[in-house]
């Protein structure tokens, strides 16, 4: 897909969000939609899956590590294919394929269970070493939030998978600047996160996280270096795409009204 | 308590069995920096390429083994048992709950570690990993029997917690024997009408001792190797209950919530068969030898004796 049919489908997948989140009544659509067109851009042209096949063993892997932003990989879930618009609908509804936070139990295409912070890259670390004994080309693709990196564990991961050179490990850090209760900076400012995973031996870009030219390229960069562990830090804007939600702590975990959510939508038809 | 027989320690056992299992390629070790004390060294000497470090780092370690699960490797990570606590979390959310089939274990657990006392005695990891859902939980007695019963791991379908014990005891198994062991079936190693005593780990031999010096009173215990804590061997108990006038548990491990805590669970069930549970009372340990610490603990022999001796009376 073209650049601007990327930013076409990640408009959609706005949409997807914010009716899903609204539907359940809760949810959390600031981190959805900052994340949406990193998720849009791997999974329309970069990442390797068969939707005929889930398991297949050699797919590439994307670990959503911050798994609260649910919505938005099931949104993009959807549009390739994986899941419904019914199961879509009935994200946090008991029984749902769409469980709150992702869940590889239950759901086709998610590669990891998670919905506790800093767990993630660890996780993809051993997907990583378990495909170099494989001799698998298969990639691994990491995204946590910038919360996230206050967890002791993503340090440990990080530092890991620099001792252990995984090459095929792509993590990308969501820099909104808000996290659950406030700002980032107020709760425990994280700093130059880019310099932290340069300094623990990682290759790190810094980019607009949705400037869909740059998502592109750096996705590119970070898939062709396999020499080491790389780093994408993506600048983007909590709750992206819907004026009223745009770095604003409180749509960090919180459901849009009706109006809220008719508002929503005119601003992303 | 006993002295050391011939035997090792059950940690060797489960170094040993990792050597067995090494021919599956399919195997792989994950370390936190003490595979000479969990005993893995010896499949990282012989299998560098299939063994991973991860320094002093657990809760890392939990999760790159559930990676790793995800990815079609069957991995055995290893760490003291209390340490194995720090990622109790990883654990739980990490590999049992999206059912990804990592094992577990950990070493030096119960007060019978010693002298490096109280932070180094994980008296309640039995406990922690039993209350998850799916995780097996298995404390063997011997070297012979942890090596039997890891090496059976290589086919189990759940993830799995095995406590071994730094330091060594009289073996219940030879070579011959140990082969009948089965995960998730109680082991009866001795044969008595009056009372069962219920034991797993370095128990097991104190509750033979008992069992030894009931007889000698006219009194005669069943002794069983609950090797196994999850799932447990209901049948086994009610069985026992049904023929025995009463049960009692005995192991290095606080009372709450191990196998005293387990059986007391089921009998609760079952028309509530008198239940006596020896064990680590709620406290923590302190520095002391093995022997010093059991007595202190209120965890010999002879407590167990006295407690089949209430039973009775």
């Amino acid at each position: 897909m073209d650049n601007a049919q990327l930013e076409e489908l990640a408009r959609q997948c706005r949409r997807h969000i914010v009716r899903m989140i609204h539907s359940a009544g809760a949810g959390h659509p600031g981190g959805s939609l900052s994340a949406i067109d990193i998720l849009v851009a791997l999974y329309a042209n970069k990442l390797r899956f068969d939707v005929e096949n889930p398991d297949w063993d050699d797919r590439d892997r994307f670990v959503m590590s911050k798994g609260h932003a649910s919505p938005a990989v099931y949104s993009i879930l959807h549009e390739v294919g994986f899941i419904s618009e019914a199961d879509m609908m009935s994200f946090r509804k008991i029984g749902s394929v769409c469980q709150g936070h992702v869940d590889m139990k239950w759901t086709d295409g998610v590669d990891f269970s998670a919905g506790s912070l800093g767990m993630g890259l660890s996780f993809g670390l051993g997907c990583a070493l378990a495909a170099r004994m494989d001799s698998s080309d298969r990639d691994i693709w990491v995204m946590v939030g910038d919360g996230e990196t206050q967890e002791g564990q993503f340090w440990e991961a990080a530092m890991a998978a620099d001792f252990h050179s995984v090459g095929r490990l792509n993590l990308i850090v969501d820099r909104n600047r808000i996290q659950n209760d406030d700002f980032v900076e107020v709760q425990m400012e994280v700093g130059d996160v880019a310099k932290k995973l340069s300094s623990f031996g990682w290759n790190v870009k810094e980019i607009d996280g949705h400037s869909m030219e740059e998502v592109v390229s750096a996705i590119e960069w970070s898939s062709s270096n396999i020499s080491s562990p790389t780093a994408i830090v993506a600048h983007t804007t909590k709750g992206k795409g819907v004026s009223f939600m745009e770095n604003n702590p409180s749509f960090h975990g919180k459901a849009p009204t009706d109006e809220e959510l008719r508002m929503s939508l005119e601003e992303l038809s | 308590m006993s002295a050391p027989s011939t035997g090792g320690a059950s940690r060797d056992g489960y170094g040993s069995a990792l050597l067995r299992l090494s021919s599956d390629p399919r195997v792989v070790v994950l370390e936190a920096d003490l595979g000479k004390s969990t005993k893995s060294c010896h499949f990282r000497e012989l299998y560098p390429e299939r063994t991973i470090s991860l320094g002093i780092a657990e809760q890392n370690m939990v999760l790159v083994a559930s990676g790793m699960a995800s990815s079609g490797k069957i991995p055995f990570a290893s760490t003291f048992a209390i340490f194995t606590e720090r990622g109790f979390e990883q654990v739980r959310n990490g590999v049992a709950r999206p059912g990804l089939v990592v094992h577990l274990c950990g070493s030096h657990g119960g007060v019978h570690t010693g002298t490096d006392g109280s932070s180094a005695q994980s008296i309640e990891d039995l406990a922690l990993y039993r209350t998850i859902p799916g995780m097996t939980v298995m404390h063997p007695c011997d070297d012979l029997s942890a090596e039997e019963l890891t090496v059976q791991l290589l086919n189990h379908d759940n993830p799995s917690y095995t406590r071994t014990a730094r330091n060594k005891t009289p073996r219940m198994y030879d070579q011959e024997t140990c082969k009948s062991l089965k995960i998730g079936k109680g082991s009866v190693l001795r044969e008595g009408g009056d009372v069962a005593i219920i034991s797993c780990g370095v128990m097991v031999s104190e509750s033979m001792k008992a069992a030894e010096y009931l007889s000698s009173k006219g009194i005669e215990a069943t002794v069983v190797d609950m090797h196994t804590l999850k799932p447990l061997d209901t049948d086994l108990i009610d069985e026992l209950a049904g023929r025995c006038k009463g049960l009692v548990t005995a192991e290095d491990h606080s009372v709450i919530g191990g196998l005293g805590g387990a059986v007391a669970e089921h009998v609760s069930y079952n028309g509530g068969t008198p239940l006596r549970m020896v064990g680590v009372p709620d406290r923590f340990g302190e520095s002391g030898t093995p022997q010093d610490l059991m007595e202190a603990m209120g965890i010999t022999y002879g407590d167990i004796a006295a407690s089949c001796e209430s039973l009775m009376s």
